[in-house]
């Protein structure tokens, strides 16, 4: 059970029977698609219709890629979290989503009773270190060795308890970001190229800016740092890096902490988007396909796939939507996930999954 | 002293492959079907057997159904709630299409259509393993639930856009509908769940669930030693979409009588029930009834209970209480047993066999 | 374990009982279950509108010692928005012998409108829910005061009509409508296509999944390239304020965008900013705390500090609609005591107490309320009025009131509730017929 993600694929698209399945499957859909559309144009409307609308509104395609990069960035930071978590710690982190807005609303309401804004940034992340090494003591030392799934069920016992903790002290409703007191621009640039205008917010603009940032530093702290160093040795081989000294308890400390830290950054980007309330905290599903596109493990990964899902949801949503409906984007991303999967199961920068008997 | 198998022999086959080998153990099941079959309908009031006994047992039916998947099978699924709501919106079609037929039959046959569905969603595990899986069920999830909101047939049109639970009777009794007493829903439920728990026991413990467990504890070695992967992981599937699917059309038909299927049939439930099968004890279907006593009895318990009690709490505040209090009782059981309140079980009916003299 | 259970269980069964009893016991007192939901990704729409309940129902009783003397006993049963707990509610209301039940959510009033039928509960669901069951033909034990969404359509069709001048003008027009994926949100279509095909107006529908609420950037890209002359925003919870949000970024002029009354909070036109200004809703009640019946529940309750909520928040848009909904239970209770002579009215009282509301502009200025809200007349075919209702805008701080009361189509609205109520009923199969008699209105 415990090294159930650890284990290869046998090739079995090789299979002609689940070939067989797999292109019913598709036929099946096709067709219940087609019974929606109008059956003489269909083809049209799939292939080619979209295509000509990207050519004769060309700033509307180039908006809807810069949507899709936006958000793309967003899901890429909270699948961050994820990552750096499982890397070195292999706990699946359900509670990330929660940290996001009980971060995103510890600044909010340390700022609303009166701690002036960079410094209620500064009690947040005391806020979030209190919460790692609590977590790391509470839940984490006690389970040590267990399997993957009971870890995963660990930290939903963590989502529901900071859903309860988080609504009793700062109530459920929905809070303004302090975009502002935080200096994070306003308004939007707008740009005319091809024959149109492309407006790019400015929050936007920020959101991939500093995302870019933080994973930069991060590679550069799993790069250089001796604490960096570590982390990548536990993340090799708990025992081996045990044998070499290393505390496992502190290597915790120091990944949730840094999951919670990604987490305000998220929060703060998200809650300037909308609000900040715990609604949010479904967005972070979204982060699940791109964790599985890009790999549980990989840093790249992680924002490789988040542009992918991100600008494919969008694409699809945008042009393919109407066609059947509209809506289509909740299900898109794990839809474009599973495409992938079934060519590399390990996800695209995943490790090789090596199986022995 | 009381409990022990000392002196029971087996003497023929049947007797050697019972469910219930020992002499306590029929008694003990016979004494929870009494209580079950009269105590409960006639001591426990309305609140109590609608809100408390029939979301229990659903939760058992399609705990069990998950823990076929994920317990004896090792395929992690997420998407049982639209399974389930699979099973409720094929109810709603066949009873309408057909209203002559007894809902009973329908309920059981409505299985079979999220079976169906279910093993097309199941294809991508001959690939894909472990937390990767999860994602191609969520793919299911996502999919399914949008298109109960979107395929208007699936509600016959409704302006409401909901399931409209209509009156089915047998013997002039109603089942479901409003009318239906909460005793007649509660006695239905009981009926199925005991029918299909046997059932269930009767798979896992034969050719098909041996075969299962081979599966998860090592696929290539269970493909070395010529169990076809194939039909096993679709088999898999099917068995525990039904018997996910029956659960739904229990919810919708016989406790919930009606509502915003979409919304009922959402990630969130397939999380709990996951939950429920984790907390109970991963391939045991006596931990499925557990967990889900666990998750589904006690947050109602909590809230309604601790201001029975006296204790002063109320609204908003009981609710977050309830939410840390079901978070830390999670992670505290995990610590004390992480094989979940099958294994505590098992372990108090091991003191029990040695009791009074432990050696 | 399993018998451990059952005992617990049998004593929260005994315990309930006991709580049953209770406010039987105290002889001049009503008992009134509301569910509310201030958890949860709703809450930011469901605090408000609880605070608006619970303090009028304070307010009456600290001011008038409960309603001719009878006390209210108001209490909250915590939904999260979730229909599962609302079905939880419902049996704990019933098992409390409630005289009417609120359900405070479309999904819940769904599958409580069968039950309550046969429970013999009345349900008061204001301003949401089954549109259908305004037919008291159909519907005896379901109220849907002061009217329906599909009145709210028609009257979005009138307002874009007024500024367009004329019902004429309306040809060749776009109207999008951004609605919740959800029954909720899906709601006024019908009425909407109704009149797109009588007005040769075009509509639009741009569904936001509940997952997405927060997430509507390709929505929005799609209004923008489908350019609709106005939207419609049929939305609740966090998605109104990202939708205002993101009107704003996408340049979409800010007086087109008309929120139906669940999508005009304060904290949803907040969210925009400077931007939201012009941002529009339907709405009935006004906002502010200048009628004397809010004046009285700053005096008696809130300044006296036996509400919890905060000063500056009485008066917001979704808390008055909260005093409202307060107000139809408390005047339904004195309208049943006059009728029925008793004091201590049932669940069977009550119904035929809303039965017969009659609220005029006299009645809503006795209680302190006229010319701040709708006034509304229930009959016993009509549950829900079709009452008038104004379009709202947000200046930057708060809601006002602009351009007229707005009677709703009701020519075109009533014959599709008649026809889907028929519907619904015969779909149910063997549903109850109406045997209550009729109340003449008071």
């Amino acid at each position: 059970m415990s090294d159930i993600a650890t284990r290869p694929a046998p090739n079995l698209l090789a299979n002609p029977l689940v070939k067989a399945g797999l292109i019913v499957a598709a036929i099946v859909a096709a067709l219940a698609i087609g019974v929606r559309l109008d059956t003489s144009n269909t083809l049209y409307a799939i292939f080619v219709d979209p295509f000509q609308q990207m050519v004769q509104a060309p700033d509307l395609l180039v908006q809807t890629i810069w949507e899709g990069l936006v958000s793309g960035v967003l899901y890429a930071l909270i699948a961050l979290g994820f990552v750096l978590i499982f890397k070195a710690s292999g706990v699946f982190n359900f509670a990330q989503g929660i940290m996001v807005v009980f971060a995103a609303l510890t600044l909010v309401g340390l700022y609303e009773k009166g701690v002036p804004a960079f410094l209620a940034v500064i009690l947040t992340l005391g806020v979030m270190f209190a919460l790692a090494v609590t977590i790391e003591r509470v839940v984490l030392r006690p389970l040590v060795n267990q399997p993957d799934i009971i870890l995963f069920m660990a930290t939903f016992g963590i989502t529901y308890f900071l859903i309860g903790f988080g609504e009793s002290l700062f109530g459920g409703n929905p809070k303004q970001m302090i975009a502002e007191q935080l200096y994070l621009p306003k308004g939007a640039v707008d740009l005319q190229i091809l024959g149109g205008l492309v407006s790019l917010q400015k929050i936007d603009i920020a959101a991939a800016l500093i995302a870019s940032l933080m994973i930069a530093a991060l590679a550069a702290f799993f790069q250089y740092t001796r604490i960096g160093r570590a982390l990548r040795a536990v993340a090799d081989s708990h025992k081996a890096a045990l044998s070499v000294g290393i505390s496992l308890n502190q290597i915790w400390v120091i990944v949730w902490f840094t999951a919670g830290i990604v987490a305000l950054i998220t929060g703060i980007m998200w809650g300037a988007r909308s609000d900040v309330s715990f609604a949010l905290e479904i967005v972070a599903l979204k982060a699940l396909p791109v964790l599985i596109l890009g790999g549980f493990t990989s840093i790249p990964g992680a924002i490789v796939g988040g542009l992918i899902i991100g600008i494919g949801e969008k694409l699809g949503e945008f042009y393919w939507g109407p066609l059947i409906g509209g809506g289509i984007e909740s299900w898109l991303a794990y839809f474009i996930a599973l495409g992938f999967l079934l060519f590399r199961p390990q996800g695209l920068f995943g490790d090789k999954i090596i199986e022995r008997i | 002293m009381l409990y022990r198998e000392a002196g029971q022999y087996k003497s023929s086959y049947a007797s050697d492959m019972a469910v219930f080998p020992l002499k306590e153990d029929r008694i003990g099941i016979a004494v929870i079907l009494a209580i079950a079959l009269v105590a409960i309908p006639f001591l426990g009031s309305d609140f109590f057997i609608a809100s408390v006994m029939i979301p229990f047992l659903v939760f058992s039916l399609a705990a069990i159904g998950l823990n076929i998947l994920t317990g004896y099978t090792g395929l992690i699924s997420l998407g049982t709630a639209a399974f389930m709501g699979v099973g409720a919106y094929s109810c709603y079609k066949l009873t309408t299409l057909f209203p002559g037929v007894n809902i009973i039959v329908l309920i059981l046959l409505s299985g079979l259509f999220s079976a169906g569905i279910g093993v097309l969603f199941g294809l991508p595990s001959l690939r894909i393993k472990g937390f990767y899986l999860a994602v191609a069920t969520l793919a299911a999830q996502f999919f399914l639930q949008w298109a109960f909101v979107r395929v208007p047939w699936l509600f016959n049109y409704n302006a409401s856009g909901a399931i409209e639970v209509p009156q089915r009777t047998l013997f002039d009794i109603p089942l479901t509908g409003a009318s239906a007493t909460p005793e007649t829903r509660y006695f239905v439920c009981l009926g199925l769940v005991v029918v299909l728990t046997w059932f269930a026991s009767n798979i896992v413990h034969g050719k098909l669930g041996r075969s299962w467990m081979a599966v998860r504890d090592m696929d290539i070695a269970a493909e070395l030693m010529g169990i076809k992967l194939l039909n096993a992981k679709l088999m898999a599937f099917a068995v525990s979409s039904y018997f996910c699917g029956v659960a739904g059309a229990m919810m919708i038909f016989l406790w919930y009588g009606g509502g915003e299927a979409a919304d009922v049939f959402s990630i969130r439930l397939s999380f709990n029930i996951l939950f429920m099968v984790i907390i109970g004890g991963l391939g045991s279907l006596i931990g499925s009834f557990f967990g889900a006593a666990f998750l589904s009895i006690l947050p109602t318990a909590l809230k309604f209970g601790l201001p029975a009690l006296g204790i002063p709490i109320q609204g908003a505040a009981a609710e977050h209480v309830t939410f840390m209090l079901v978070g830390a009782l999670i992670i505290t059981f995990l610590i004390v047993e992480p094989h979940g309140l099958a294994r505590l079980w098992q372990i108090g009916k091991q003191k029990l066999r040695t009791w009074p003299f432990p050696y | 374990m399993k018998t451990s259970n059952l005992l617990k269980g049998a004593a929260l069964g005994a315990l309930f009982a006991a709580g049953a009893l209770a406010p039987a016991m105290a002889q001049d007192s009503v008992y009134f279950a509301n569910n509310a939901y201030r958890t949860g990704p709703f809450s930011g729409s469901g605090i408000p509108i609880g605070d608006g309940m619970r303090d009028y129902i304070a307010m009456i009783n600290e001011r008038d010692g409960g309603v001719n003397g009878v006390k209210v006993i108001y209490e909250e049963c915590e939904t999260g928005y979730d229909t599962k707990k609302s079905i939880e509610c419902y049996e704990q209301a019933k098992s409390k012998n409630t005289i009417v039940y609120s359900p405070w959510s479309t999904g819940a009033t769904l599958a409580a409108i069968p039950r309550a039928h046969v429970d013999k509960i009345p349900i008061l669901s204001m301003a949401y829910g089954l549109s259908s069951s305004a037919d008291g033909t159909n519907f005896p034990w379901v109220f849907i005061p002061p009217f329906t969404y599909w009145d709210g359509a028609s009257v979005m069709v009138k307002h874009m009509a007024a500024e367009l001048g004329g019902m004429d003008k309306l040809k060749g027009k776009k109207l999008g409508l951004i609605h919740l994926d959800a029954p909720f949100g899906k709601e006024p279509i019908p009425v909407l296509e109704n009149l797109a095909k009588k007005y040769g107006f075009e509509l639009k529908l741009y569904p936001v999944a509940a997952a997405d609420m927060q997430n509507q950037g390709s929505l929005w890209l799609s209004i923008r390239r489908d350019r609709p002359d106005y939207l419609y925003n049929q939305g609740w919870g966090a998605m109104n304020p990202t939708a205002v949000k993101e009107a704003a970024k996408n340049n979409f002029p800010m007086n087109k965008l008309v929120g139906v009354w669940w999508a005009g909070g304060d904290d949803d036109a907040r969210a925009g900013g400077e931007q939201a200004k012009g941002y529009k809703s339907l709405s009935w009640t006004l906002a502010g705390t200048e009628a004397p019946a809010m004046q009285d529940i700053l005096k008696h309750v809130v300044d006296k500090g036996k509400s919890t909520t905060p000063k500056e928040k009485v008066g917001e848009a979704l808390y008055n609609r909260g005093v409202y909904n307060a107000m139809l239970v408390v005047e339904g209770i004195r309208n049943a005591q006059k009728l029925t002579g008793k004091k201590v009215i049932n669940s069977e009282d009550m119904r035929r107490g809303l039965e017969s509301l009659n609220l005029t502009e006299a009645r809503l200025k006795e209680i302190g309320l006229g010319g701040f809200v709708t006034p509304t007349t229930i009959s016993c075919t009509d549950h829900s009025g079709h009452s008038k209702m104004f379009v709202s805008e947000w200046d930057g701080t708060k809601w006002t009131k602009k351009g007229d009361w707005v009677e709703p189509l009701k020519d075109e609205v009533r014959p599709l509730i008649e026809s889907n109520a028929k519907d619904y009923v015969e779909k149910a199969g063997n549903w109850p017929k109406r045997t209550e008699s009729c109340e003449k209105s008071s």
